[in-house]
């Protein structure tokens, strides 16, 4: 047995305070490969299934009765919104799920705040993990919309990126909510029945905003989703969007992800030191 | 008279039918599903009401601006809303019974061990997979009546053979349930479990309830009837829409098939799982 | 006190799952009143026979009658004589402890009129009055334990089964456990006990049988136990993890009997301090000893050359 160096030899802290968040992603990468057929199978059906059920085939209803939306084919016109939905979905997966488990199921992160590992950095770590897992789908997502001729431009692989903006700034915002949340049982039930679902369906994501009654808009306003299809509608096929709400659709995306990351830090910290 | 001992309450049973295995008190677990209910399962029961409302509302209405008006077999033209209102109910009556025999079923042997527990007093896995079911089936009836009380006011409803979609909600709900709970007694790893998940989203997105399945080739149609949530909406819009004839007995026949399968095998799985 | 009236009689009981053989051709009897347990190291086989008595466990081969009935049989009666408290509490997660107690009354058939005023006295029994109302998932370890054991009595049961009960209890929450048990036995209650707790044995059980790989390796009282396989009493000594095997072969010649342990060296004597004194005077001073009497450890050593917890 080689001699003990003792923790004061071994562990650098002041490197672990710098770095510590890269130890957290690497703990949810090494989950993710772990799975990895599993996740590129879903990553791919999804959007396959998606496209071909409501792209193509409600798409056909609408194309001959009015002829597309927005001046595009029902297809183009869906596929941001999907994309970015995906992102959303995404990022709330892998930031509520984890975060459940690390302070509930398997508390594992009051292991990781045993060493001198921060709960500022294990947000840090998961957020840039679960964007790992988003980019990924996104990616695929991106390549599949492709094929489906849902890229009238190459301009529109961009919307993949203000999608990945969107999942992080959501992420980091419900990461923070997952760890506030007294109740565990029902939350994801709760998150995806009263929250994520109503998003879904009523931002924009199937029609145009505007089609929708003036009492029911505010939804859509304050759902990153919209925002984000928004940006991705007019990267993928130009529509049309004024300055000011290209400025606000920005600012509403980068407000919500700093807000999401400060109060995610501060829930962290707390739950942790209780 | 109440006898109040419980060796002979089951002795009373000895002679009666499936005397081993079938106790005569599958509503006692009716009681308990009331019980866990009135704790905290109501938010996701009633989560799964609103579930359909909200699609019916933002496809019915939003999408039906871009989609006008779809053509019947019978000639009959509709709204889409009116279209998709059968197929949203019929799609909550599969999810509610899904999610209830499936997720909560593998929940309940894997981790809360309660079957374990009704086991081990004087119930059998009949009474057990009965009791269970007959939620499933409660709420696909609490469901159905639910979905009625918001399409009707809505104007989507304009015949009386619409009363019949209640009865046929807790039909599907009955097969689904029966599956559903055979298939899980055979899973054992959450990986299994997704797979559940993994198969009910095409089936969900391609059985029509959204378009007719008119849109895709005949050999796909052909498949795609085949399968139970096709049936299933099938039903209730043949109902919904008034277009009765006795072809609807086919899709009644269907559930009582899959219905028959589902309970023999899950008391089967049940006995074998705990009684080894 | 035990009488003559035997509940339980096995005989060559047999359970195999494929090539591996759990329960190895056992024969035991339970009479009335007695408090009857299985000793032993996990997977002993003690768990297995539980299920097959409560009839949720179906056997290879050979006999077993419980009330004169055959578990097979009679299934759902026989469950109706008992009360089981299994390894791992299966309380209903989704109730509160008070719906908990009802719920498993309905179960068996009994009525409100009849559940509604036992509850009062479980809740009483379980020192659990002031949980009523809680959900079973809020409560500690002992007190999910003493409301499983609650729960069992629900249906007045002849015989209570409980298979490891205080696995994973603090000390203290055992000892309000044990005295729970006391309280049942007292009013003449059968008990069916499995553990691998030496010092929960000899608390509880009137009667013991050692099992070990599916097999009896000894049965009778604790008491009776200890005398027949072991001395009075016993000196631990170490001399270190270098030394114990070093000093093994001159301690041997010293004492009835010696058992080596990776972190110990047992000395089996009749009178440990003179033993002691012994070793000193040979010059042989470990870094630490303890006196103490033979307990139903030393017995499974004996009987296994192994521990019980390993």
């Amino acid at each position: 047995m080689a001699p003990r160096k003792g923790s004061l030899v071994l562990v650098d802290a002041e490197r672990v305070k710098r770095w510590g968040a890269l130890a957290v992603v690497e703990v949810r990468v090494m989950t993710y490969l772990k799975y990895l057929p599993a996740l590129l199978s879903v990553a791919i059906a999804n959007p396959f299934l998606y496209l071909l059920a409501v792209g193509v085939g409600v798409g056909k209803l609408i194309n001959t009765h009015s002829g597309g939306v927005d001046g595009v084919k029902y297809l183009t016109f869906l596929a941001p919104a999907l994309l970015a939905t995906a992102a959303i979905q995404n990022a709330m997966d892998e930031t509520v799920f984890p975060t459940l488990e690390g302070f509930k199921w398997h508390k594992n992160f009051f292991a990781m705040n045993a060493t001198p590992i921060s709960g500022k950095q294990i947000v840090n770590g998961v957020l840039v993990a679960a964007m790992s897992r988003v980019l990924f789908s996104v990616t695929v997502y991106g390549i599949i919309v492709y094929l489906f001729g849902g890229f009238t431009s190459a301009r529109g692989w961009l919307s993949i990126l203000t999608s990945l903006a969107a999942g992080a700034s959501f992420g980091a915002f419900i990461m923070g909510i997952a760890a506030w949340a007294k109740n565990d049982d029902s939350f994801f039930m709760i998150l995806g029945r009263f929250v994520m679902m109503p998003l879904f369906l009523f931002s924009g994501t199937f029609y145009q905003l505007s089609t929708m009654p003036i009492y029911l808009r505010w939804i859509g306003w304050l759902s990153p989703l919209w925002h984000t299809t928004e940006l991705g509608r007019f990267l993928t096929y130009g529509h049309h969007i004024t300055a000011l709400m290209f400025v606000v659709h920005i600012g509403y995306i980068a407000a919500m992800f700093t807000f999401g990351i400060t109060f995610s830090h501060r829930q962290f910290e707390r739950r942790l030191t209780k | 008279m109440i006898v109040d001992n419980a060796v002979a309450i089951a002795q009373s049973r000895r002679g009666h039918f499936a005397e081993g295995s079938y106790s005569g008190r599958a509503h006692v677990l009716l009681e308990r599903s009331l019980m866990a209910f009135r704790n905290s399962a109501w938010l996701a029961v009633l989560s799964g009401f609103f579930e359909p409302v909200l699609y019916l509302f933002s496809f019915g209405y939003g999408l039906g601006h871009l989609i006008g008006k779809i053509p019947l077999q019978n000639g009959h033209i509709v709204s889409y809303a009116a279209y998709i209102a059968p197929g949203l109910l019929a799609t909550s009556a599969m999810n509610g019974a899904i999610y209830d025999s499936t997720w909560n079923v593998f929940w309940k042997i894997k981790f809360d061990r309660i079957y374990q527990s009704m086991l081990q007093t004087s119930l059998g896995s009949v009474d057990v997979a009965l009791g269970e079911i007959s939620w499933a089936l409660l709420r696909g009836f609490a469901y159905a009546v639910g979905f009625m009380c918001v399409v009707v006011p809505a104007g989507l409803i304009t015949n009386w053979w619409a009363v019949m979609a209640i009865p046929s909600a807790v039909l599907i709900a009955f097969g689904f349930a029966s599956v559903g709970m055979a298939i899980t007694s055979c899973f054992s790893t959450f990986q299994q479990m997704d797979l559940i998940n993994i198969a009910m989203l095409p089936m969900f997105l391609f059985s029509g309830s959204f378009y007719p399945l008119t849109v895709y080739p005949g050999y796909l149609q052909g498949f795609l009837k085949a399968l139970p949530l096709w049936q299933a909406i099938s039903l209730v819009r043949d109902f919904t829409l008034g277009m009765v004839s006795w072809g609807i007995l086919w899709h009644v026949l269907y559930f009582v098939v899959m219905i028959s399968i589902g309970v023999t095998f899950t008391a089967k799985r049940l006995t074998k799982l705990f009684l080894r | 006190m035990a009488n003559q009236e035997i509940l339980i009689e096995a005989k060559a009981l047999v359970k195999r799952y494929g090539d591996f053989t759990a329960v190895n051709g056992i024969d035991f009897q339970v009479r009335k009143g007695e408090s009857f347990g299985f000793l032993g190291p996990n997977g002993a086989g003690k768990s297995t026979t539980m299920r097959i008595i409560a009839a949720t466990l179906t056997r290879t081969s050979g006999d077993i009658s419980i009330l004169g009935k055959d578990p097979e049989k009679f299934g759902p009666e026989i469950k109706a004589h008992l009360g089981v408290v299994p390894q791992t509490d299966n309380l209903d997660n989704a109730l509160t402890v008070e719906e908990n107690l009802y719920i498993y009354g309905r179960y068996f058939g009994l009525s409100k009129k009849f559940i509604k005023p036992k509850i009062e006295e479980l809740l009483d029994f379980a020192q659990l009055v002031e949980k009523r109302d809680v959900k079973v998932e809020a409560l500690s370890g002992g007190m999910k334990r003493r409301l499983t054991i609650a729960r069992a009595l629900v249906s007045e049961p002849e015989i209570l089964m409980l298979d490891e009960p205080t696995t994973g209890l603090d000390p203290q929450a055992r000892h309000i456990l044990w005295d729970r048990l006391f309280r049942l036995k007292e009013q003449g209650v059968t008990l069916l006990i499995t553990t691998h707790y030496m010092d929960e044995a000899e608390q509880l059980c009137d009667r013991l049988m050692v099992m070990d790989k599916g097999s009896i390796m000894a049965e009778d009282s604790p008491a009776g136990l200890i005398k027949s396989y072991s001395t009075k009493e016993v000196l631990e000594v170490r001399f270190g993890s270098d030394r114990n095997a070093v000093v093994a072969p001159q301690l041997k010649e010293m004492c009835e009997r010696i058992e080596v342990l990776p972190d110990r060296i047992l000395l089996y004597a009749e009178d440990g301090e003179s033993l002691l004194h012994e070793l000193g005077q040979k010059g042989l001073h470990p870094l630490t000893s303890l006196v103490r009497r033979s307990s139903l450890e030393d017995v499974f050593l004996r009987l296994t050359g192994r521990t019980l917890i390993d």
